[in-house]
């Protein structure tokens, strides 16, 4: 076990290091010089501010230092929780306005993850070897996820927001509402809440009963699952069983798959103007602020990362294969 | 060829048919028989080819390009613009077609690419194991966790002129890994075989015994491995475009749906401009996906129902 | 009579065809028999061996009764064996190995299984402990999971549990096959202890090792095609065999005590029949030494002499 989950850290820290090379080699790498193209469409055409800018820029990529010593001073602001200073928001610190776009982001993942798989996994079992549902649900199912976040979101925000009414389309509270613990101002919190998460939701969804579906096929053909049969077990069981051990390949998906839901609520809270890491990459795109964008990645990547660890240990202690092959075999 | 007998003979063991499946050719049509069958595998094959015909076809009747201010803004479906117009008076039928073009491009190009890699990966690591095997697996994880479309992001930000088959390279490039994951335990479990003992005792190069032993063994799994990853590379390719990080030049469908969020169609009620992108991404990945089920009923006599 | 047989017929479906897996087997099982099937793949000897406890679905069950105990086994209708499975007839699976869930710790799932079937289990656990020690099992193996235990030691659990409700007829199915050659004779020893004390009351026991069964079989059937070719004594089935195939069968082992390795006898020239469509008539004609013209007729399985039969024209 202790050697399962250092693997898992050894990779995890590689991990972080090769994105961490990643955001200083990528505007180094591209053809033309990173100061210019970042400015280039930089904010307003303040004079001053600009030229501060630029120096900024200068100082901080210190282009005339050799390339080693401009990739130890990275990780060494790095160290510092040093992402540079925003274009788009100059002269607010990157981490600062990531850390209150972080929250919203949560709000609107986590949820929307654990729900679904809990839905999605209990679904696609139930309809697995059900001539019935298996004909005409988990079609659904494929379509759901197929279907591309942003659209899903679009359609919901038009459908039930625009059309319907029922649900505001756009940021994380009304223009009116003033921030507090009061009852108004939460329930206009999760009314702006609740179309983002529905829409990351069900296309998760979709893929969580499918993804289930599959493996307790597998599953109910295991041979322990004949053996069951063979003694006359109920179907309750066998299912049971099944299900138990169709939930471990899940739980792997859930890792693997998390990259994936990331970028769907990125997507998804751009449609809903929502205010979270998916909405500033898109801010910082348009405004060309890199060391924002860049900042994001990193921030994600590390979120995945944590992500990725949790599963991990919920891993070993659901699976005892996992626990046990460490220990040596016991005859 | 003399080669052919193991190899048919390894298929039948790898898939746990019974003793009673007869010869290839018989197994052949046995697929052949199913696949004709199979409704999901017809549905899911119909939709897409009807799509990629539309995307080959319709293009050729547009008579502008489809990104040219052509007709009045903003208006309905009707009989002369089918699918209406933009804010712009751009032809949505027109971007529609030219966007399914791309579509499949990108899915083609990004699929094909990550699918040769896994395959180089994974059958390199399985069947070499040792250090290489170790390294690549390395390798292997650490794309993995990354998370591909973030990465895209970051990549494509920095490109002053974006093109859909650099694109798809991208895509390929950053959604190999778990691929390439399947291709070595596949490649672990069919290594230890006699007949590819026998392939190695009477030496034969590795990279022969891969593509000729291995490789064949696998090809339904393969097939269908590229199918999923053809899906998987149109959706990150569409969610690249909906950021604003599309082609530069021409027309997706990704990039349809950015244009109608960016300039309003939403608020403005014009549905038509929103609505036959998404559907139609989701119309060709979901009957690829449907068509895989369909596919692995075909392929795994163990799913087929009676 | 324990088990009586009575002209069973089970086919496989496939695409081009119904293959004819078991084509009217007849034979009976005394109390606290034995019976070695023997036979190579193909013969449907497993086949025989699953349609008396569950059939899968590709199975078929086209005509033929069972009679176990006096009692009608309702082979062909899955729902109303359940209640026989376990209780009457309980199955030693050949993937003894991989038949134990992953996930739970034995002793939960054996108690989740009992219980499943209607019976108490702190009734059965002391009966569980013995039969383990008997086996040679401490109860530690309750608390583990089955990764934790060896091949071995999973064969032995998987025969405790099966029979832990005192069958009246175990289904034994290639058992010692993923074995070494040390541990099989152990496991079939096991076995036919099982029997001694009264924990099964008959058996038959599914093998391609002749030399291994006929150490703790009382009888032994050899399937050919699908049918019935001989059941007699072991000792009469190696030393005095009347079918001409059982004859070749033994005189093509180099000596008793070496298996024939389920594969095609390389002894015997040709090759069985397909099932799909036999030739009508003795099955084992066209690779029969001693084939005449009346073997175009099917012969009966006949008993040649008392407690030996055998389906061959020129065995009387």
């Amino acid at each position: 076990m202790r050697r399962y989950l250092a693997r898992k850290i050894l990779i995890y820290a590689l991990t972080f290091f090769v994105a961490v090379s990643i955001n200083w080699l990528i505007p180094r790498l591209m053809p033309g010089d990173p100061i210019r193209t970042m400015l280039s469409r930089g904010a307003s055409g303040d004079e001053a501010s600009m030229e501060r800018m630029r120096a900024y820029y200068e100082q901080t990529f210190g282009l005339d230092e050799p390339a080693w010593q401009q990739y130890l001073n990275f990780w060494t602001s790095l160290a510092r929780g040093d992402l540079g200073i925003s274009v788009w928001l100059f002269p607010q610190p990157v981490t600062e306005i990531l850390l209150s776009a972080v929250p919203y982001t949560l709000a609107l993942l986590l949820p929307a993850t654990l729900l679904s798989w809990v839905a999605g996994n209990r679904f696609g079992a139930f309809a697995a070897r059900s001539k019935w549902l298996d004909n005409t649900l988990l079609p659904l199912g494929y379509v759901l996820t197929a279907t591309p976040y942003m659209w899903l979101g679009i359609l919901l925000a038009w459908g039930l927001g625009i059309v319907a009414g029922w649900f505001p389309t756009a940021g994380p509270y009304g223009f009116g509402s003033i921030p507090g613990w009061n009852w108004p101002f939460i329930s206009d919190l999760v009314s702006h809440w609740f179309l983002p998460f529905a829409s990351l939701f069900l296309v998760a969804f979709g893929g969580w009963a499918i993804g289930m579906r599959n493996m307790i096929i597998y599953e109910l053909e295991a041979e322990y699952s004949t053996y069951l049969e063979a003694l006359g077990a109920p179907r309750r069981l066998v299912r049971r069983y099944a299900f138990r051990n169709a939930v471990l390949p899940q739980l792997t998906g859930l890792a693997v798959q998390l990259g994936t839901i990331v970028a769907g609520a990125l997507l998804t809270e751009i449609v809903f103007a929502y205010p979270g890491l998916g909405n500033l990459i898109l801010e910082a795109l348009n405004n060309r602020d890199f060391f924002l964008l860049q900042g994001a990645f990193l921030f994600i990547v590390v979120g995945v990362l944590i992500a990725n660890f949790i599963v991990d240990v919920i891993y070993v202690v659901v699976d005892p294969r996992t626990r046990t092959q460490m220990q040596g075999s016991a005859a | 060829m003399s080669e052919m007998e193991p190899d048919v003979r390894a298929v039948q063991a790898a898939e746990g048919l019974p003793a009673q499946a007869g010869p290839p050719e018989r197994r052949l049509g046995e697929s052949l028989h199913f696949a004709l069958r199979n409704p999901k595998l017809l549905i899911g094959g119909g939709v897409v080819g009807a799509l990629l015909l539309t995307g080959l076809v319709a293009p050729l009747f547009v008579q502008e390009g489809p990104n040219v201010y052509v007709g009045p803004q903003a208006q309905a479906p009707s009989a002369q613009y089918w699918l209406g117009t933009t804010n712009f008076g751009q032809d949505v039928f027109a971007q529609f077609v030219f966007g399914l073009r791309s579509t499949f491009l990108v899915g083609l190009v990004g699929g094909g690419i990550a699918a040769v890699v896994g395959m180089v990966v994974g059958f390199t690591a399985g069947y070499r194991g040792g250090l290489v095997d170790e390294v690549l697996n390395m390798i292997t994880n650490v794309v993995l966790v990354l998370p591909a479309l973030v990465v895209l992001i970051i990549a494509a930000a920095y490109l002053q002129a974006r093109g859909i088959a650099l694109q798809g390279l991208f895509i390929g490039l950053t959604s190999w890994p778990w691929v390439a994951r399947a291709v070595r335990a596949q490649t672990l479990s069919l290594a230890t075989r006699d007949f590819v003992d026998l392939a190695r005792l009477s030496g034969r190069r590795a990279h022969s015994i891969v593509f000729r032993e291995i490789a064949p063994n696998m090809s339904s799994y393969l097939f269908m491995t590229f199918i999923l990853l053809f899906g998987g590379a149109i959706l990150i390719a569409a969610g690249l475009d909906f950021i604003g990080l599309g082609p530069t030049e021409g027309v997706s469908l990704g990039l349809m749906m950015h244009n109608a969020v960016t300039w309003g169609a939403l608020q403005l009620g014009m549905w038509w401009w929103f609505v036959p992108p998404g559907l139609g991404i989701t119309a060709i990945v979901g009957s690829l996906y449907i068509m895989n089920v369909g596919l692995d009923e075909v392929f795994n006599p163990k799913l087929r129902e009676l | 009579m324990s088990l009586d047989v009575n002209d069973l017929a089970v086919y496989y479906r496939t695409l081009r065809g119904d293959v004819r897996a078991l084509d009217g087997v007849s034979f009976s099982l005394a109390d606290g028999e034995i019976m070695g099937l023997a036979g190579e793949s193909g013969s449907g000897k497993s086949t025989l061996g699953k349609s008396l406890i569950r059939m899968d679905a590709r199975m078929r069950h086209v005509a033929g009764t069972v009679r176990l105990d006096g009692a009608e086994l309702p082979v062909a209708d899955d729902a109303r064996m359940v209640p026989f499975r376990f209780h009457q007839v309980s199955l030693v699976p050949q993937y003894a190995m991989s038949a134990l869930n992953p996930t739970r710790r034995i002793g939960r799932m054996v108690r989740e299984l009992v219980r499943s079937r209607g019976v108490d289990y702190a009734g059965v656990h002391p009966e569980l402990l013995r039969r383990l020690e008997l086996v040679g099992l401490d109860e530690q193996v309750l608390r583990r999971y089955p990764i934790e235990l060896s091949g071995g030691m999973k064969q032995r659990v998987v025969m405790v549990v099966s029979t832990l409700l005192n069958p009246s007829l175990l289904i034994a199915d290639e058992v010692t096959s993923a074995l070494d050659v040390s541990t099989q004779r152990a496991v079939a020893e096991a076995l036919a202890g099982f029997r001694d004390r009264g924990f099964v009351k008959s058996m038959v026991f599914v093998t391609h090792d002749l030399a291994l069964v006929h150490q703790i079989a009382d009888t032994i059937m050899v399937m050919y095609a699908g049918r019935p070719a001989e059941k007699a004594s072991s000792r009469t089935i190696i030393e005095a065999p009347r079918h001409p195939y059982t004859r070749m069968l033994i005189s093509s082992l180099p000596e008793v005590g070496v298996t024939f390795a389920g594969k095609r006898l390389q002894g015997i020239p040709g090759r069985p029949p397909g099932l799909l469509d036999p030739p009508p008539g003795c099955r084992f004609r066209d690779r029969c030494p001693l084939a005449f013209d009346k073997c175009a007729e099917q012969p009966p399985f006949a008993e040649v002499a008392p407690g030996h039969w055998a389906a061959c024209w020129k065995a009387e």
